[in-house]
Parts: structure tokens; sequence; C-alpha cells
């Protein structure tokens, strides 16, 4: 891999173009419409193309404002034929979005011979042959997409922070937005504005795709990640830079670690894989709203209500008249409880750590602390079951399930409370004794 | 059992049926179409972007050309199906749900491709690549699925996060490709814009078979569909495995966008998977019919698109497809019988026109009342001489514009008379409206005062909106609620203190 100032000028536009993508991405996955990024950027087509054909030109800034127009017809659009016609608003942008799409392919594919434009460029960009078309500024030459994507970074920059409180609340809750006396549809119309103009500006070097990847993904990664809108914000930026550098890498050396040595492939497309990636991170790894910590809540959750539930049936087993000659193994916890063995070991580990449990050759018995909370549970599922007869008035087959969960979120409080509210609160609706009170 | 109900559950199997018969007069349609032997290969490459002459114009038109028939049939059938996936995804509001997974399948032909050709394939085999397409389009959509339910991102974001991260994986692929040294990697593109006029007959036999499992598919689980768009906790109540039909129906838009890849290209496949559904949606209020004008939309659009492009091959016929769909949706928007704007703001203008007419004789009735001298008919002399135009101003919020209107609609129909000195009076017949819409008007205010216990100054507003949509059934039930308090058809007093809606002069002028 031999390194030049080309490869440096690629990652810088692929900053820049990512980073102002990402910093209004926070924005639309806040707002829920991530798929107005995708949109608009689809749909800018036929802007680009209108404005080609009328100046025959890639750096112009007709090419802006034909982008921005369409961008915002696309928003205006949408609205319109969800109000007017009742479509549903994913529905109706889906129309608005492939119509623009269609037109502007048919009118590049018509001019393409008086353009130099192909749909191909339009969608995958050219991040690599940017570089190649340079301006002089003081004296340094300096690609010409670099700078415009800086302008846009720049633009993208000011209004996050000059209109950062509008952008949150707008992002939050509209209606109070409207009542602390700024319009929330012109902050909407303000950044599918800023969207359309940074997709257009993207376009030209990266391509659509990117746009839409560097929209959406950094955003929702960082969304998983924080709470705080500042700090989501500055996450997503962060991932956008490290898409954008791990992009190019990638494209340079990728193809070589899948045994295509000596080749390289398109940069826009390994930054969207990069920026994949590190979603998926985030997906699984995210500390609170992550897959793995959220399996792991529940998985501790469900152990500790299954100790719970070894612990009741033990104590119910006692209950019974010839409780001497009942054996209780591992594998009859499982059938009566309908829970796995491997859960069923780990609760029982649990609990003969703790105290509550302890093993007689292959058999279990409940020791005088496991009894004691075993007592409070019965005893809070017995009440239950009297309350649910007695006000809800279901059939008595019909109150175990309901009983078996609320049992694990009553207090004593609670307890007391269910039993001022019931009439007999010493005999369950099977007949069967409720325990006393825990003292 | 009302006979509402009876008939609504006597209908549900014919609109299946009907849906089936039709289904299969639409393939009738389209397999009749390649008939005839092929006589001619017209060149596709052709690059005249000239009108076309007449000679081929006819010649298109007459389906004589053996290719345009494989390509017609073909992108039929996609058209078909489309609209049939399409209008359960739309029901579902999964619309974009298309987007995502089509561009989920790029990645799929670039690995199958690349897959083929390191075993020595040609890497062009096209079940493969579209093998490749399926399995991505189904990992993508489980992605999606996995997303939306599993984290705190909505399902936009889910969304464009799988269509963005594909497509950039499919992009890079595709990068390898092009510079592998195998022939005909450029023809890949296709499948993103799509490449109608090259499509095969084995390709259009593909298509058309998808196509047929699709409709037998929607047929069977027309009603188990329908439940799952329209109510999914209803159809899990009824103990129908809603999961996995929504799988299978999620599963019916991957083949259908898969099998659409080469015809239309994935990006405008999403169009035909939405924009036939939701025009539809503006020409009735029912499934059955939402689905088969759907494939009808579908399939009338694929067949003028793929005529139009074999006119002007230079053209890409997926665009001209998705272009005449749009037309064909703006002409639904705006004529659609059930929804169409054109229907909607006529029913709107003749319900504004009815409110305005009833407001008018109210008014004029209750200044009548007022005016008569207790004790004497109506007929007394100042009843006789009409209420003054400037107080019937003040009766309601119209404007100058809406009251003259309203009152030269209601002298036409003959129930109000103008007299002298520009005062207004109601005629035998207005006479007999106007007590109808008083009833109306009164005997709701009643209702809200004895049964929801509403204050006597609360109710006129109310009454005055409820007034104009009471039926005959809901009237005679107030009837029969208030049968003690005034008996007969008499028009009841009014319960409360009739106040004028009082604007302030300044502010009524009007046009």
């Amino acid at each position: 891999m031999d390194w030049t100032v080309l490869d440096t000028w690629i990652i810088v536009s692929g900053i820049l173009a990512a980073v102002s993508c990402a910093l209004l991405g926070n924005f639309l996955i806040l707002r829920k419409m991530s798929m107005m990024g995708d949109a608009i950027s689809h749909a800018v087509l036929p802007g680009l193309a209108v404005a080609f054909l009328i100046t025959g030109s890639r750096a112009s800034m007709t090419m802006f404002l034909g982008a921005a127009i369409v961008g915002v017809l696309t928003a205006v659009f949408t609205q319109w034929i969800s109000h007017f016609g009742q479509v549903e608003e994913s529905a109706s942008m889906g129309v608005v979005f492939t119509s623009l799409f269609a037109i502007g392919l048919i009118i590049i594919v018509r001019g393409a011979n008086a353009v130099d434009l192909d749909p191909g460029c339009v969608l995958y960009g050219a991040i690599e042959l940017a570089p190649l078309n340079t301006v002089q500024l003081g004296g340094a030459e300096i690609p010409r997409s670099a700078l415009a994507l800086g302008a846009v970074l720049l633009i993208n920059t000011l209004f996050v922070v000059f209109f950062f409180k509008e952008l949150r609340i707008s992002a939050f809750d509209p209606e109070l937005a409207t009542t602390l006396g700024f319009s929330a549809r012109l902050m909407h119309y303000m950044l599918m504005t800023l969207v359309a103009v940074t997709t257009v500006a993207c376009f030209e070097s990266v391509g659509s795709i990117l746009v839409i990847a560097m929209l959406i993904v950094p955003g929702a990664a960082a969304h998983l990640l924080t709470d705080r809108l500042i700090t989501m914000v500055l996450i997503s930026v962060a991932i956008a830079v490290v898409c954008a550098v791990g992009g190019h890498l990638l494209a340079i050396t990728g193809p070589g670690w899948i045994g295509f040595s000596d080749m390289s492939t398109n940069t826009a497309g390994m930054m969207a894989v990069v920026a994949g990636a590190l979603f998926t991170l985030a997906l699984f790894g995210a500390p609170r709203y992550g897959l793995v910590s959220r399996w792991l809540h529940l998985w501790t959750l469900r152990i500790s209500i299954l100790r719970e539930d070894i612990l009741g049936v033990l104590y119910r087993v006692e209950e019974h008249p010839d409780a001497s000659n009942v054996e209780v193994s591992s594998v009859l916890l499982g059938n009566a409880i309908g829970a796995g063995a491997l859960d069923i070991r780990v609760a029982v580990c649990q609990l003969l750590r703790g105290g509550q449990l302890k093993r007689q050759g292959t058999h279990f018995r409940i020791t005088g602390s496991g009894r004691e909370k075993a007592r409070g549970l019965v005893r809070a599922h017995r009440l239950w079951e009297n309350y649910l007869v007695e006000h809800l008035h279901l059939a008595a087959d019909h109150i175990h399930p309901t009983a078996e969960q609320l049992e694990h979120i009553t207090d004593t409080a609670m307890q007391d409370q269910l039993v001022q509210d019931t009439r007999q609160p010493d005999r369950d609706p099977h007949g069967r004794d409720i325990p006393p009170a825990l003292d | 059992m009302n006979p509402g109900h009876n008939k609504h559950t006597r209908r549900r199997p014919a609109g299946v049926r009907r849906l089936y018969t039709a289904a299969l007069i639409l393939l009738g349609l389209t397999l009749a179409l390649p008939g005839a032997e092929a006589v001619e290969t017209r060149s596709i490459t052709d690059t005249t972007v000239a009108l076309p002459t007449v000679e081929k114009l006819v010649r298109v038109l007459s389906f004589d050309d053996y290719n345009l028939r494989v390509v017609a049939l073909g992108s039929m059938m996609l058209g078909i199906a489309a609209g049939i996936v399409g209008s359960f995804m739309l029901l579902r509001r999964r619309a974009l749900m298309g987007d995502a997974i089509s561009h989920a399948t790029l990645p799929g032909i670039g690995v199958a491709f690349l897959v083929m050709t390191s075993y020595g394939g040609s890497g062009k085999f096209l079940p493969g690549l579209l093998t490749g397409a399926l399995v991505f389009g189904m990992i993508g959509m489980g992605l999606v699925l996995l997303i939306r339910t599993q984290t705190r991102l909505k399902e936009d974001a889910a969304l464009g996060i799988v269509l963005s991260v594909f497509f950039g994986l499919g992009v890079a692929l595709l990068g390898i490709i092009q510079q592998l040294n195998v022939g005909h990697a450029a023809g890949l593109e296709s499948f993103i814009y799509g490449k109608t006029a090259s499509m095969l007959a084995s390709d259009a036999w593909l298509i058309g078979a998808a196509a047929l499992v699709v409709i037998f598919l929607a047929t069977i689980f027309f009603k188990e569909f329908s439940l799952v768009c329209f109510d999914q906790d209803y159809s899990n109540a009824q103990g129908r495995p809603s999961v996995k039909l929504d799988i299978i129906m999620m599963s019916l838009v991957v083949v259908v966008t898969v099998i659409g890849l080469q015809a239309v290209g994935l990006i405008l496949m999403i169009a035909l998977l939405i924009i036939p559904a939701a025009a539809a949606r503006f020409w009735t209020y029912k499934l059955g019919r939402l689905i088969l004008i759907a494939a009808l939309i579908g399939e009338v659009s694929c067949l003028l698109g793929a005529c139009i492009s074999a006119l002007a091959p230079r053209i890409p016929a997926g665009a001209v497809i998705v272009v005449v769909a749009t037309g064909l949706f703006i002409i639904s928007m705006i004529f659609g019988s059930a929804r169409g704007v054109v229907h909607g703001t006529a029913r709107h203008r003749r319900v504004r026109r009815t409110v305005e007419r009833q407001h008018l004789l109210r008014a004029l009735f209750e200044w009548n009342e007022e005016h008569a001298v207790p004790g004497k008919p109506a007929t007394d002399a100042v009843v006789r001489s009409g209420m003054p135009l400037g107080e019937l101003m003040q009766e309601q919020s119209w404007t100058h514009g809406v009251l003259r209107r309203a009152m030269r609609r209601a002298r036409r129909d003959d129930l109000i008379r103008t007299g002298g000195g520009g005062r207004v009076q109601l005629t035998i017949e207005g006479l007999a409206a106007a007590e109808r819409v008083v009833r109306n008007h009164r005997l709701w205010e009643t209702y809200l005062i004895t049964h929801a216990d509403i204050a006597p100054i609360h109710v006129d507003s109310n009454a005055d909106q409820i007034e104009h949509v009471l039926g005959h059934a809901m009237v005679a039930e107030l009837e029969r609620l208030s049968a003690s308090e005034f008996p007969g058809r008499v028009v009841p007093p009014s319960p409360h203190v009739i106040t004028r809606t009082a604007r302030p002069a300044a502010t009524g002028g009007g046009t």
C-alpha cells in the first residue's frame, strides 16, 4: 500500500461529508424521519439533472439550487399527498421519491450525451476522483469538492449550534415548540433544506449511499449509546470520522483480505460498511440499550423469579401431608415450573450458595431462611387469589397464573392491604391455609 | 344477529372468490399475448431517439415482436404480483419495507457472483444470482425486524440503517467484481437500474411462476392476511399464528422484489410495490377490490411502460414504468371514486351546503318563535313580514357571501321568501323543513342536558354540530327517550335562552 496525497484528500473529503451528514442525521432520527433523508437523496436526481442540462457543468450554484429546490419539494409533496389523499406518510414518501428518481433517471439517460454525468456516479459517487479537480487557494492546491464540503459542514455546524435549543425542542415536542413561539414547521423545512443541500454537496464527491448511510447510521448508533442529545451529537460526529478513515483504509486493503490482492474498491461503499460494523457493535454492546445488556437483564430477572418459584414449590411440597415421601430433584423442579435445565441449575446454585436450599443426595430441601422467604411468597400468592375472586369475580380455576405473576412484586405493605381488602385472610379460594405474615 | 352483520359475513368469501376469478382473468389476458409465432427479433440496442415511425408503432401495439411479447408478459406478471403484495404492505403500514429489502439484495448478487465465479461457473447464472439476492433480502428483512422490536430505534431508522449499509456493501463488492478479469461483470449493474428490454423468455417464465405463487398464496391466505393487516391483536386472540403469517407476507415481498430486480431494477422496484397499492386506495374501501385494482394498475403500468420503452429504447424501461404508474397514481388521487380529491371536495361541499341551509332555516324559525305574540298563531303580522337581514347576519358566524349564497339556494328551492325591506321569511315548505331541523337540535340538547349532565348554557354549540348528522334511527331513539316531555311531533321548546352568536358588526363584513 502506498499512501499518496490523494489518499489524504479522499479521507479529508470523506470526513467532511460524513460529519456534515451525521450532524443533521441526529435530528432526523429523533424526529422519526430517517427515511426522509433516503427519500431526499434519491429525489434530488431530477434537480441535479435539470441543473446539469441547463448549465452543462457540474460545478455551479445552479446545481445546488436545483437540488435544494427538489429536496424541499420532496418534503412538500409528501406532506400534500398524505394530507389531501389521506395516504400514510411513509407511503406518500415512497410514491414521491421513486417517481422523482425515475424522472431524473430518464432525464439523465436522455441527456447523457450532452452532459458528463451518469447515474452510477450519482449513486455511488466517485470520491476517488474528487481530489483530482483542484482549485488554488492561498497558494495551496485544494480539491474543489473538499472546499464545497467544508462550506456545507460549516453551515450545518452553525445551524446545529445556533438552533440547538429550537432543534431539540422541536425534535422531542413540536407542540411545545409552537407554544414557545417558534415554528416547528419552519425548523422542519430548514432541516429538510439543509439535508437536500448536504446531499448535493456529497453526491458530487461521495455518492448517495454514503449520504444515506452517514445521515442515519452514526446518529442511530449514538442514540443507542446515550440519553443526552449533546452527547449523542458528539458521538455521532466521532463515529462519522471513524467511518471515513476506516472506510478508505478498508477500501484499499479490504479486497486483499478476501483474496483479491492488488485491488481496491469503492470507498463510499466501504464507509457504509464500516458504519454498519460500528452500528452492530453499538447494537450488541451498548451499556443500556444494547441487545447483550438487555438480554442479560432479562435473564437475571428470569433467574430471580425462578429462584422464588423453586422456593415456592418446595414450600408447597412441605405443606403436603406426606411430605417426607416426596423427594424433589432438579428434573422435578424443571417439570413443575416449566423452565429449562440450565436455568434451573443456575437458580439452584444461587439458592445453595445463599443458604436457602440444601442438597441431600440428588434431592433438595428448603432451609430455615428459605422457608421464611417462601412463606411470604405463598402468602402473597394466596392473598391475591382471594382478592381476584372477591373483587374481580374470576373463577377459582382462572386465578393461578395471575397470582403467580403478582406474587413476585408484592411486598409486605401490599400484603397488609390485601388482608384488609379481603374477607377471609387465612384461607384461599382453593381451601388452603394462607401462611401468617413474617414477624 | 343484526342484518348488517349477517350481510358482512356472507360477503367475505365472495370477496375471495371475486379476487380469484379476476386473478384468473388477468392471467388469461397475459398468457394470451405470446400466442403467435415469433417472426423477427428487433435489435434492442437501437439508439435512435427520434419519434417512432408508424410502422414501428403498429408493430409495438400489435405485439408483433417476439421480444416485446416476452417483455410485456414478464413485466405484466410482475406488476400483478407487486400490486397484490404491495396492497398488504401498504395496509400493514410498511410501505417502505420494500425499499430496505430491495437495497439489501445487492450484496447478495455480488456474493453470488463471486462464489459462482470462484467455483468456475459463469457468474451470471440468473437463478444463482437471484438466490443470493433472496438470501440477503431475507437477512435484511430479519435485521429490520430485529432492530425495530429489540431496540429503542424506530422503524424508520431500522429501514435506513439496513438499506444503506447493505447497499454500501453491495457497491463495494461490485467495485471488486469490476476489477476481476472475468467477462460480463459489468452486466450486474443492470440490477440497480433494471434492464427490461433484455428480458429472456426464461426470465419471463420465472417471473410468471413466482407471480402465480404470490397470487395463489394471497388467495388462500386472504382472510388471514387481512386480519393481520387490520388488527393483529384480534388475529392473535383468534389463535392464528400472526407472526408466521407476517413472515410469509414479508417473504412474499422479498420474492417479488427479487424477481423484479432484473426488470425494473432495485430502486424502482420500490415504486412498483408502493404506487399501485397507494393509487388503488383512492378507488375503494374494500380490501378485495383494493388488491384487484392494485394488481390492475401494476399490470397496466408495466405493460404501457414496456411498450413505450420499446418505442424509444434509449429510455430505461424501469423508469418509464414508474412514471406511468405515477401518472395513474395522480389520476387516481384526483378522480378516485372513494378517496379521490374531487370526490372528497364535492362531498365536503354538499355537507357544507346542507349545514348552511339548516342554520338559515333554524335562525328564521327561532326568530319567528321569538316574535310570535303568545296566544296568537304564527301568522302574526310581524312574523309574516319576516326577519331583517341584519339580524340574520348576527345569527351565525357566517360572512355576507356565505349567507347570500345559502339564501339564494334556499330561495331556489322555495324554502324562503324575501320580502320588502330586506326581510326574509319561511315558506310553507321552509317551515316544515325548519321544524325538523329545530326539532333535531332541541332533542339533542335535551338529551345532553338530561343524560349527559351538561349545563343548559353549554349544549347549544354541540347541538349545532350534531343536528345536521342525526339519522332517522337516532332521531327516533331521541324521541323515545324524551317522549314523556314532548309528546307528538311538535317542536319542543328550547331548553335554554336563545342567544345570538352576536359577532361585532365591525368584523362582520365579508365578500
